[in-house]
């Protein structure tokens, strides 16, 4: 554990020494990415500029609301940083048969192949995403408790967890397919689920897809259950919720590192 | 006389240099038609989440419409702008012509008796052809199972201007982002312009919320809101405007106005464009075979 922690550490310092070698496009880099941040706050605030909450009822209010884009921020920053740079990569090297030397190495390919790029400039939105966190809980009606303050960096590492899971299982479906550029559209576009509180997720339609986006790919529970810990009183039913993220998480790492075995045992090199 | 035998014989050449150069971009585009499939599929998932949000939104507000709009409104708006911006967006095309003169591939066409602007526009308009070709259905599909949120048919003038509205969509889309491509001539990468863009695009286009919900955002000058700057921009015609004149939000001399507004501007970016052409290959330089 301590040999992968210091391999991980190495590259991470690589990485860093590069993007510190690219200072100005590491900068641009930081700035993009906070302008499409930007935008979809600038969207809140329009859209609360006509509304008090987001569902009757639901207690999503405009200071929730934003501890919940927060968390949001928070968690894709670090799946971002950490796990997508390498993920995007893996398409190419399973075309060009680049896997091949993955696989030689005295390593496991998994931890290889999902951590050994790392892409600070992502870290940028985790920072404002601590700030608007903090800004949106001095403006709630209530005071989070201690036990929420605990379990808030709990549910936050399961949120990372479960989606890991998911980048986890798209990698093994690139290793089988060979190339699946709609796979990692479909990771943008099945993310953009988490993007809102479940609770707008009701009515005919909305009840059945809250179900299978909690129970069979638990995309709801990334945001939803943090965000809700933090930012609406603890309920009877936020236990619940907590349990189901942790079992969840657990889950999802178990599950992708089966998957990603099978699809690891069927590849065939690619390289001549 | 020989020189009236030549000139249709030139326009004849002239035709299927460019029958040509579409039948090979459609060829392309087809090799991978499972990925492109699912690619369109995939598009309608983020208008799920919107239609959510903003029942959300009108179930927790006393108004029955916002700026103009009713629930049905704002749900059949995004399922029309989904259908503008499969006419303006233009994918790879702006980072793909500040590629070609990056890695030189771009100097063919200098030597060829192609030209390059044309080049593209006959590949857009396979590329096009084919998503149409594979997204039909599903874009069938989809208006049909929402038909409760859209208002009755418009009459037929609406329906030209509409149709009308998406090709000069498409046209400007086209020239706007190819103007982009071309600073590839100035600057070495232009993938953070490029981004810039998207950022300004996808905000004032329309493709986020209905453009009327800015006027309420006043600018400061002489009681302007933020909707009257984006009326003159040429951002809100690659998406919102063909849907706001479905939904009859646009009507008679603002109709008519507004088509006029967007015809300017795909004159104005196609002649950017070209000059851009004109002075970048000037100034361009290749090495090496």
């Amino acid at each position: 554990m301590g040999r992968y922690l210091a391999i991980f550490l190495t590259f991470a310092r690589a990485c860093l020494v590069r993007d510190m070698t690219f200072r100005a496009n590491f900068i641009l880099e930081c700035v993009t990415s906070l302008g499409w941040m930007s935008m979809n706050l600038a969207f809140y605030l329009l859209v609360f500029q006509y509304t008090a909450e987001i569902g009757r009822g639901s207690g999503w209010s405009k200071a929730p609301f934003f501890a919940f884009v927060a968390t949001g921020l928070i968690i894709n920053s670090i799946v971002q940083a950490f796990f997508m740079p390498s993920a995007e990569e893996l398409t190419e090297m399973v075309r060009t048969g680049g896997l091949d030397a993955v696989l030689v190495q005295p390593l496991d390919a998994q931890f290889l192949l999902s951590l050994h790029r790392v892409d600070f400039s992502s870290l940028a939105n985790g920072a404002v995403g601590v700030g608007l966190l903090a800004w949106a809980l001095s403006r709630m009606d209530h005071t989070p408790p201690v036990i929420a303050w605990l379990l808030y960096p709990l549910l936050l590492a399961c949120g990372v967890a479960i989606l890991y899971g998911l980048v986890i299982m798209l990698a093994a479906a690139t290793i089988l397919m060979g190339r699946n550029q709609s796979l990692y559209d479909f990771w943008f576009y099945l993310t953009n689920f988490s993007r809102y509180p479940a609770d707008i997720y009701s009515g005919p339609w909305g009840g059945p897809l809250r179900m299978v986006c909690t129970f069979v790919i638990p995309i709801l529970l990334v945001v939803n259950v943090p965000a809700r810990v933090i930012a609406q009183p603890l309920s009877g039913e936020s236990w619940g919720a907590v349990a189901a993220a942790v079992l969840a998480a657990g889950g999802s790492i178990v599950v992708s590192r089966w998957v990603f075995q099978r699809a690891l045992a069927r590849y065939r090199s690619a390289s001549s | 006389m020989s020189e009236a035998v030549a000139r249709p014989a030139a326009a004849f050449q002239g035709l299927r240099t460019w029958w040509t150069m579409l039948a090979i971009s459609l060829e392309e585009r087809l090799v991978y038609r499972g990925d492109f499939a699912l690619g369109t599929l995939m598009r309608f998932l983020p208008i799920v989440t919107q239609v959510f949000l903003w029942t959300a939104v009108f179930s927790a507000t006393s108004r029955g419409e916002i700026a103009g709009y009713t629930r049905n409104d704002v749900i059949a708006y995004f399922l029309l702008t989904m259908l503008t911006r499969a006419f303006s967006s233009m994918p790879g095309l702006a980072t793909g012509i500040a590629r070609s003169v990056r890695d030189g591939s771009v100097k063919k066409f200098l030597i060829q008796p192609v030209d390059y602007v044309s080049f593209l526009l006959a590949a857009r308009v396979a590329h096009k052809l084919v998503y149409y070709a594979v997204a039909a259905l599903p874009f069938a599909l989809v208006f049909f199972l929402c038909r409760g949120f859209f208002p009755p048919l418009p009459d037929v003038p609406t329906i030209a201007a509409f149709l009308l509205s998406l090709v000069l969509s498409f046209l400007l889309g086209f020239f706007m982002e190819a103007t982009l491509g071309m600073l590839g001539f100035w600057f070495m990468e232009v993938s953070s312009i490029v981004f810039g863009y998207m950022l300004v695009q996808y905000l004032l286009s329309g493709h986020m919320f209905p453009i009327d919900l800015l006027r309420t955002v006043p600018v400061g000058i002489g009681g302007m809101t933020l909707a009257d700057v984006v009326h003159w921009l040429p951002f809100e015609y690659t998406a919102y405007f063909s849907a706001a004149i479905w939904l009859g939000k646009v009507r008679g001399t603002d109709l008519v106005a507004s088509l006029a507004i967007e015809a300017g501007w795909v004159v104005a970016m196609a002649i950017a464009c070209r000059v851009a052409w004109w002075r970048g290959t000037r100034r361009y330089s290749a090495f090496g075979g």
